[in-house]
């Protein structure tokens, strides 16, 4: 089965067209005109969507299409996450581009029925825009704005067969790699503009070019899908989504560079994602695209896997380094850089996930394009993980330019329950967070961190009212905390102090003093940090000392949390609407609660733990309330 | 976790895996990992096994182990729960799940249930964030956690008819006999 060359690459790729011709025609007939064709059924395998069932949803369609005699003329396929968890699980009908949202095991009968047999949509599975109510059958508004270049086959492509890959023009960026010469090959990224999209922000082709500099017999290509930002879900996306992009960007990078092995460094956390790569690199190894004389060239190339363990600081690109080694993943100094100094003392050159799947397009479709699409400075586009208080949570892709405001507004559908907007958190325990009047900022690496926060690898949380910002502070610090590797002073004892201080503000002990504490503290961390963990570590602190100070002077000033949510500073009290029932008493675990029966009650402040139990169960709206 | 097989055996399938590696200092995460699977957890005499093995000090070992998160010293329960305390689900409400959970167990996170049923633990962000609140259990995800008695339900799941929850009450069974059987916790 092992690929001879290029042509049997292409043949094969032609042989397999068929597999995807079906799906994202250009122009979808209508569902009454689709019956007696072949159809396919995608049906959303993201994780949103996996753990809300839609395996078992896959399975119950071919099962009701069996019994109703289509399953020769209807397939069902599982590709990975198309991006819209909040409306999950989905199922996209082709080829008349049908999606169907929030489809439950119960709809399956349902759509069989009517939709394949009947050829009527159902209308009550249709997307509905909360605020016009119209119904979408297609082209649904949270894709609008969206460019997909690594996510484009995810969503698309069955993730765990290499036909559908190769149908898709997959491994043709590597064949013509192959033909061409690495220092051009170079230099084709390096135009591109392509920057480290893990979070860093370097330029893709000025790493490789200095990997491909340091003298050496032996180079590796490690890929940095050790995703750990919490919040943050793009590289799993594409891992299960569509492994083989990632393994043909390897291959590419791995021919540029000299270098014929290559390691996956993926976090245990990722069980599903270690399971297609696992499967994608078999296949690979099958068709002969990885191992030796790949494609009828002397180029050898082989990918290994290493499960993570649990640490946040694995991430960085030493401290990985040092846990492939079978050490403790604690950093290094830089210099030197892995690409003089890295693996096992060899140059190594360390990307993440989504800036490998960005590589076959370019390399396909030209340095030029790619640069032809977002800012000045920052070419291309980005996957972002949307969530937090937003109404539509999912897996975006934007071009570099595109505002906060159209991701969160547009694309996100605006704040849930019509709450108002608060903040962006962007760049995980490392970013800032962004408030309204920079919402109009074009995202791209430097005007982020113009405005104290970073890109990141992509997690970006909505916060409304309802979210304190010294408690968010406190709790990015307290995964800081955790996740420190403890070698340098200044980020294990740092930020521990730091997380102390913030832990006594939210409980009403702080003083205006402690702010300027903060402040000093944050910035000496960051200058005396080791690594990019303790670097940034105090960004969540200084950001929302920047914008919210208001917030966080009411925590040490007036002792008074302003979104309710430090439970410390709570202050409850009993109203005139109380009709003494005594209920409260019987639940108030400091017995702080004092009246006679169908008197008003009266909660002792002193006493009182600020637990909530009373307000908890009190059965009278507005008898029992907190500042 | 292999339940069913001995000790003895367990050592076996470990050396027989360390002896199939080319590489064996280097691959002592993946070695861990295996032997986790295999018994559980690491203790101390499979830490100092595992050392002499590879033929590098313990205290290498135990410093690995110490570091990474996903690597337990102490035995776990039957199954178990992991709250993810990542910011999205954070954000929507992660903590009063935990709340939720070590009352409905009567238990705090770190720990194991008397009965050895369940531990609880909490991680950082497993990738579900469109199904924010949520929990994993033996690796199976369940998300928009609210409710308690959805909670309560889940946990149901996983528990082996008639056991008594941690506030004591007799659980639904879930086989037609009339009177649920008693278990000695």
């Amino acid at each position: 089965m092992k690929l001879k060359n290029t042509d049997a690459l292409i043949a094969l790729k032609v042989q397999n067209r068929i597999l995807l011709e079906t799906r994202r025609v250009t122009n979808p007939v209508t569902t009454k005109n689709a019956r007696g064709m072949e159809r396919h059924v995608l049906v959303c395998g993201g994780p949103g969507c996996h753990s809300s069932g839609s395996p078992g949803i896959a399975k119950l369609l071919e099962e009701e299409l069996t019994r109703q005699g289509l399953s020769e003329q209807v397939k069902v396929i599982q590709p990975g996450c198309f991006g819209f968890c909040e409306k999950g699980p989905m199922i996209e009908i082709h080829p008349d581009n049908t999606t169907y949202c929030n489809v439950s095991a119960d709809d399956v009968a349902t759509i069989v029925n009517e939709h394949f047999i009947q050829g009527n949509q159902v209308e009550g599975l249709l997307f509905m825009d909360p605020n016009t109510k119209k119904r979408f059958s297609s082209d649904l508004p949270f894709y609008d704005g969206q460019l997909k270049i690594a996510l484009r086959n995810v969503g698309y492509i069955a993730p765990e067969d290499i036909l559908e890959y190769i149908a898709a023009d997959g491994y043709q960026a590597l064949a013509k790699v192959l033909s061409m010469n690495p220092t051009s090959v170079i230099k084709e990224i390096k135009n591109s503009g392509l920057r480290g999209r893990g979070g860093g922000g370097f330029p893709t082709g000025l790493k490789w070019e200095l990997t491909r500099k340091s003298e050496a017999k032996q180079r590796y290509i490690i890929c940095n899908a050790d995703e750990g930002d919490p919040g943050a879900f793009m590289d799993r996306s594409i891992l299960e989504g569509d492994p083989h992009s990632v393994l043909e960007g390897m291959l590419i990078a791995g021919s540029a560079i000299g270098s014929n092995h290559g390691f996956i460094y993926v976090r245990a956390e990722y069980p599903a994602a270690i399971h297609r790569l696992q499967v994608a690199i078999i296949q690979a190894q099958e068709y002969g695209l990885l191992g030796k004389g790949i494609l009828g060239s002397d180029f050898c190339f082989d990918i290994e896997l290493k499960y993570g363990a649990g640490a946040f600081v694995c991430g960085e690109e030493t401290s990985l380094i040092h846990s492939i080694e079978g050490a403790r993943g604690e950093p290094s100094v830089k210099p030197p850089y892995p690409a003089q100094k890295g693996l096992w003392g060899k140059p190594t050159c360390v990307n993440n996930v989504e800036t490998f799947a960005n590589v076959p397009p370019i390399i396909l479709k030209g340095a030029e394009w790619f640069a032809g699409i977002g800012t000045e400075k920052s070419k291309g586009t980005k996957v972002f993980a949307l969530a937090g208080k937003v109404r539509n949570v999912g897996l975006v892709e934007v071009p570099m330019g595109t505002t906060l405001r159209q991701i969160i507004s547009n694309m996100g559908g605006g704040i849930q329950h019509d709450k108002a907007f608060k903040a962006a958190q962007t760049g995980g325990p490392s970013g800032g967070c962004i408030p309204t009047k920079y919402l109009d900022t074009p995202i791209d690496y430097e005007s982020l961190a113009a405005i104290g926060s970073m890109m990141g690898s992509g997690g970006l949380i909505v916060l409304d009212e309802d979210d304190c910002m010294v408690n968010i502070a406190k709790f990015y610090l307290e995964f800081t905390v955790d996740e420190s590797c403890g070698r340098c002073t200044a980020c294990r004892v740092g930020t521990k102090r730091l997380h102390e201080i913030l832990t006594k503000i939210t409980e009403g002990k702080g003083t205006e003093d402690d702010l300027d504490k903060l402040e000093i503290l944050g910035k000496i961390i960051k200058d005396t940090s080791l690594c990019g963990l303790g670097q940034t570590a105090p960004n969540p602190i200084l950001s929302t000392l920047e914008y919210f100070r208001d917030e966080y002077l009411a925590h040490v000033v007036d002792k008074t949390c302003p979104a309710k949510v430090c439970k410390s500073l709570l202050k409850y009290y009993i109203t005139d609407k109380c009709k003494g029932c005594t209920l409260c008493t019987k639940h108030c675990p400091a017995n702080c609660i004092t009246g006679t029966a169908k008197e008003r009650h009266v909660i002792d402040e002193e006493r009182c733990l600020k637990c909530g139990a009373c307000m908890e169960h009190c059965r009278v709206a507005g008898a029992i309330i907190h500042n | 976790m292999c339940d069913n097989i001995s000790i003895d055996d367990r050592y076996h399938r470990l050396d027989n895996y360390i002896d199939s590696l080319t590489y064996k200092k280097e691959n002592l995460i993946g070695i861990l990992h295996y032997a986790q699977e295999l018994f559980g957890y690491l203790p101390d005499d499979l830490q100092w096994h595992i050392a002499q093995k590879l033929d590098i000090p313990s205290a290498k070992v135990y410093g690995v182990v110490s570091f990474y998160s996903f690597f337990t010293m102490k035995p776990r329960g039957k199954h178990v729960i992991n709250i993810c305390m990542g910011t999205a689900c954070f954000v929507r409400g992660a903590e009063k799940l935990q709340a939720e959970l070590e009352k409905q167990l009567g238990i705090k996170t770190g720990q194991t249930t008397k009965d050895n049923l369940f531990s609880l633990d909490s991680l950082r962000c497993i990738g579900a964030c469109g199904l924010a609140p949520v929990m994993m259990i033996d690796g199976k995800v369940y998300g928009r956690l609210h409710d308690p008695e959805e909670i309560r339900q889940v946990l149901a799941e996983y528990r082996p008819n008639g056991m008594l929850d941690a506030r004591g009450v007799i659980l639904e069974t879930r086989t037609s006999d009339p009177e649920p059987t008693r278990c000695d916790i």
